[in-house]
């Protein structure tokens, strides 16, 4: 009876698989928006707050309208705005960026859990994903391919901005904002404004992120949901060196690495599962022990940014 | 003003917005009409927060003028208020430093939460080794592994800075998660007292060890402690030499490198005194409070002290009175959601608005009060 | 399911004659019965009352037990298992006047042993049953007996499982969970002997991502039942719904959640403790230590899902009315844990309400994939 479902450790690695892409997309659209944000010269460390905004403001959107894809433009939308008051108040002299994220990131949650109060309970509509194992019979295989469309699109986007950043205008004044503002200056551009858009377009992103956690995995609203998803992007952006297309392969190997023990538990091995849970961060650290030296900035770190020197 | 000595960094430019020095931290410094304006901007900030949240509350149909009286009946309006913001405040003004003293040498440590984990750690694990140890002494041993534990965690990340340039901020926010996990695994076997089947904790540490209330208080000898060492950290980092070398490495790093200060030295005194202090807060809920380590050591204790050392523009003294402040929002958040259902999270939002107007209100400074001459 | 039903009616019912005998004896020709006097009761939870999960079964009965007679509720949330939780006892009774007051998280219990003495005039209802003869007279610890409730989910999902395997999804490694896994183990295995239960323990009370990918996890191994023991079912319950099989609740009513797949649930019946309050408002006498299951009224099962046939539904009922005569037993030999060895021979039977071996249970029964982690 159980042989077309007992997968034994092909379901291990299969659950690892299909975790690595549904935990990863949250990831990857938030260090994407955060490596924008960095290469302007800006480091934004309140997306966790923007994350939990976002998916807040999905969730209840898509409750109260019954479309899951407003519910994401919403999300995106308020996740903008934590992002226009960032850079806002970053732009005022004198005013360290890194404080100002924590500032938000306390804000943003707070806010998101007080507005957030009347949404716990209900079912919203969810956002449908593309099933992509229908050619499978085998129903685990079926769902783990059953991805969500957002992964695409943080793909696309990783692309596109991976080709961008090095051959489009757009890029090289973003990176020059970044590297020299001085330079920048000389040539008459505006690096305030350039920063905050990036970092208006970082919090849209980050936004989606959290649309994702609350519409379509887990999908669902409390106060637990976000497990400092938003902070681990930041590491995230750094430990990917700041190139979009390292951040879509880092996210999917930090999502690896948070499946990894749920699904190890389910073949029998329970002994020290809090150490597996502590994998992602450990693996960090040590990339970040890695790459650093003192002699030299970590490569690829944009010079105008506060926490590279 | 506070602008850093010299520093030929392009960040240094006056309507640089990247901040990349960490001169301002040191808020209210050598020249008393400094010390004035910051402390005025402060409570300006404190205000116009106050105005924007009473809106806020407003728009959601609740009388400000109501909540806030009701903010100040729960935090300072009676004698059991008051305690109850002494005891809220009284980790804070130790975790608060953990942040603080790093931000002396120009580092910005956020792994406060982690030094407290490691801190309670440290003391149950020492605990149950001093085991027939006398009182007074076991207690202090077990404060001390505490604070230890938690100084050499945070003094890592400063080695790594030192060593391998790795960014403090990232590595320290790293490290919190790491100690939660250990204490997780912990807690759950290798150091469980298995006879507790109420939740998952480690051994406890003897009756003995543990540390009463302060007499006529509710409130336990943490209070005393935090007050104590906050204010010798005060002296130290301000009237003595130690003091003034972290100062001349957290304006500028080449000037103290010409000056031939042990850069690498101070980099990992300032965590580890950083970390001590936090540790010592953890050391001093399971000396105090608790009696054992479990996941109730991670209630936030260290990121509410991040936010204590911000706006108390890093100077050990100002970080009394934040806490209080803070430790009164606290304290009270319990009576605004029983009398006028608000949602806990409004404390949050209220934190985070003060938190973002000091913030900005530091681009105001230097432009308040007529100026002297040049530091 | 209409028994169920009708219990709740009878409790509401019940509620109103005498809301009802109130209003009459406030006539000038006195009535027999005296008007209970208003009373205070505050309810403490640990995180938000609606997380369909573990506090919001102690905000349904507090709502049940705000319609008594002459009661007046007020409700604090996200209170942490620290010292503050003191303060917010001390806060509602001195304060708001609250006479009872129900901390409602596990490990709020030592913070209520060291307050309880202060205040004879107030009572403390604890929900965990830990109760000693040295404990303050002015508590009450009570508790239900989760796993004859899992046991009837396990019938229901042994009947209903088309694999052969369900799935146990627990937060933490207490003894409370492993007895309600093996309660769903020995509930499935009775029905079909070859059925086996994959156990995996998060290691958190909440954490939504880590219980959906557990779930997806199990789901993979061809697991079609789960159920799941964390503060919030609700996103294991939901993905098991999106994945397509079947779930049990546990706490409170998920049905809504999952309205093909949903079987039945374990939920508690928290306002039994109505009748505590009363007697404390009359001066009558009441239990400090009340432990039970169904015959002892403290847990309930949820309303059938759609998907369960009649002959399922009569099959769990029976062996509920098993647990309501006391003929049926949930432990009885001869029973081996899941290494093979024999905890109970055969012919040996454990009483229901035998609390010393339930708190000594460290092992799990044959059929149950998985283990404890302790020895």
């Amino acid at each position: 009876m159980s042989g077309t479902f007992d997968l034994g450790w092909w379901g291990v690695a299969l659950a690892i698989v299909a975790g690595a892409i549904r935990v990863s997309t949250p990831y990857l659209l938030v260090s994407l928006g955060e490596t924008l944000t960095e290469k302007s010269g800006r480091v934004n460390l309140g997306l966790e707050g923007t994350l939990v905004m976002g998916a807040m403001t999905g969730f209840a959107t898509s409750y109260l309208t019954g479309s899951p894809w407003l519910g994401m433009l919403a999300a995106g939308v308020a996740g903008a705005a934590l992002g226009l008051l960032h850079a806002a108040i970053c732009n005022l002299p004198r005013v360290n960026d890194v404080a100002v994220g924590i500032a938000l990131f306390l804000f943003g949650i707070g806010l998101a859990f007080y507005l957030g109060k009347p949404f716990i309970e209900p079912r919203g509509p969810m956002l449908p994903g593309l099933p992509l194992g229908s050619w499978s019979d085998n129903p685990a295989i079926r769902s783990a391919f059953d991805i969500s469309p957002m992964f695409f699109i943080g793909l696309a986007l990783a692309i596109a901005l991976q080709w961008g950043l090095k051959n489009t205008r757009w890029g090289l004044v973003l990176r020059m904002a970044g590297e020299s503002a001085d330079a920048a200056r000389a040539i008459g551009l505006s690096v305030d404004r350039i920063r905050t858009l990036a970092t208006i377009a970082g919090g849209f992103l980050s936004g989606l992120g959290g649309g994702f956690l609350s519409l379509y995995y887990p999908g669902n609203w409390n106060e637990g949901l976000s497990s400092g998803q938003g902070l681990m992007a930041i590491a995230l952006v750094i430990f990917a060196r700041w190139s979009p297309m390292r951040c879509f392969y880092a996210s999917l190997l930090f999502g690896g690495a948070s499946a990894i023990g749920p699904a190890v538990q389910t073949v029998g091995i329970t002994e020290g599962y809090y150490l597996f849970y502590a994998a992602p961060y450990v693996l960090t650290l040590g990339l970040l022990i890695y790459s650093s030296s003192p002699s030299r900035t970590l490569a690829g770190a944009p010079s105008e940014l506060s926490i590279s020197r | 003003m506070r602008e850093p000595l010299a520093a030929p960094t392009a960040a240094s430019a006056p309507h640089s917005s990247s901040g990349v020095t960490y001169g301002w931290l040191l808020g209210a410094r050598h020249l008393p009409t400094d010390g004035l304006e910051s402390l005025l901007l402060s409570l300006a900030a404190i205000v116009v927060a106050a105005l924007l949240f009473g809106g806020f509350l407003a728009l959601q149909g609740h009388d400000p003028v109501a909540v806030y009286q009701t903010l100040y009946l729960g935090a300072f309006g009676t004698h059991f208020s008051l305690e109850n913001t002494l005891t809220q405040a009284a980790p804070l003004l130790l975790t608060a430093l953990c942040t603080l003293i790093p931000a002396r040498v120009g580092l910005l440590v956020i792994g406060g939460e982690g030094a407290v984990v490691l801190g309670g750690l440290g003391a149950v694990i020492a605990g149950a080794a001093l085991g027939g140890a006398p009182g007074p002494i076991g207690t202090v041993l077990t404060l001390a592994a505490g604070a230890l534990a938690g100084g050499l965690w945070i003094a890592s990340a400063g080695a790594l800075k030192h060593l391998r340039g790795v960014n403090e901020t990232i590595s320290t926010l790293l490290l919190n998660y790491i100690a939660i996990a250990l204490l997780n695994h912990l807690v759950s076997g290798p150091i469980r007292d298995f006879s507790q089947t109420l939740k998952a904790q480690s051994w406890s540490i003897p009756d003995a060890f543990m540390i009463g209330n302060i007499p006529g208080w509710s409130v336990h000898w943490g209070l005393v402690i935090g007050l104590v060492v906050c204010s010798l950290l005060h002296l130290l980092l301000r009237h003595t030499t130690l003091g003034f070398s972290m100062d001349i490495l957290g304006g500028n790093r080449r000037a103290a490198q010409m000056a031939g200060l042990p850069i690498g030295r101070l980099i990992l005194l300032a965590c580890f005194l950083g970390g001590a202090a936090a540790g010592l807060a953890g050391a001093i809920e399971i000396v105090a409070v608790h009696g054992a380590a479990s996941e109730s050591l991670v209630v936030g204790l260290g990121y509410t002290g991040i936010l204590v050392a911000f706006l108390a523009r890093q100077n050990a003294l100002a970080v009394i009175l934040v806490a209080l402040l803070l430790g009164g929002i606290s304290a009270s958040g319990g009576l605004l959601q029983r009398r006028f259902d608000i949602p806990h999270a409004a404390t949050t939002v209220l934190q985070g608005l003060i938190f973002l107007c000091v913030l900005a209100s530091s681009a105001f400074a230097g432009r308040m009060l007529p100026r002297r001459s040049a530091a | 399911m209409a028994d169920v039903f009708s219990r709740r009616r009878l409790l509401t019912g019940t509620a109103n004659i005498i809301g009802a005998s109130t209003l009459l004896s406030g006539l000038p020709l006195r009535a027999f019965a005296q008007a209970p006097k208003p009373i205070t009761v505050g309810f403490i939870y640990a995180a938000t009352r609606n997380d369909y999960g573990w506090n919001q079964a102690h905000a349904v009965a507090a709502k049940r037990i705000a319609q008594l007679p002459g009661v007046k509720l007020i409700e604090q949330e996200r209170v942490p298992e620290t010292v503050q939780v003191e303060r917010v006892m001390e806060s509602m009774i001195q304060l708001d006047g609250a006479k009872v007051v129900f901390p409602t998280s596990f490990g709020f219990w030592p913070f209520i042993q060291k307050i309880a003495p202060k205040y004879p005039e107030v009572l403390f209802v604890h929900a965990g049953g830990l109760w000693k003869d040295t404990d303050p007279k002015n508590t009450i610890g009570y508790r239900g007996y989760m796993e004859e409730p899992h046991y009837l989910c396990g019938i229901a999902a042994g009947m209903m499982s088309k694999t052969g395997k369900v799935g146990f999804i627990g937060s933490k490694p207490l003894y409370f969970i492993f007895n309600n896994c093996n309660g769903f183990v020995m509930g499935a295995r009775s029905v079909k002997p070859d059925a086996t239960c994959q156990v995996v323990i998060t290691g958190d009370w909440d954490n939504p991502v880590k219980e959906a990918e557990t779930v997806n996890a199990l789901v993979d191994q061809g697991v079609d039942v789960i159920v799941a023991n964390v503060d919030s079912p609700k996103v294991a319950v939901e993905t098991a719904e999106r994945r397509g099989i079947m779930s049990c609740g546990y706490h409170t009513d998920l049905s809504a959640l999952a309205p093909k797949g949903f079987l039945t649930g374990a939920e508690w019946n928290w306002a039994k403790a109505g009748d505590f309050v009363k007697a404390w408002q009359t001066g009558g006498s009441y239990p400090n230590l009340y432990r039970g299951g169904f015959r002892q009224d403290m847990v309930a099962i949820s309303p059938f899902g759609k998907a369960v046939p009649q002959n399922v539904q009569d099959a769990v009922l029976k062996a509920r009315q098993g647990f309501l005569d006391d003929t049926l037993k949930l432990y009885k030999g001869p029973l081996k844990d899941n290494k093979g060895n024999q905890v109970l021979a055969a012919g040996q039977e454990i009483a229901n309400t035998d609390n010393p071996f339930k708190l000594s249970v460290k092992w799990l029964v044959e059929g149950a994939i998985g283990s404890t982690g302790l020895q």
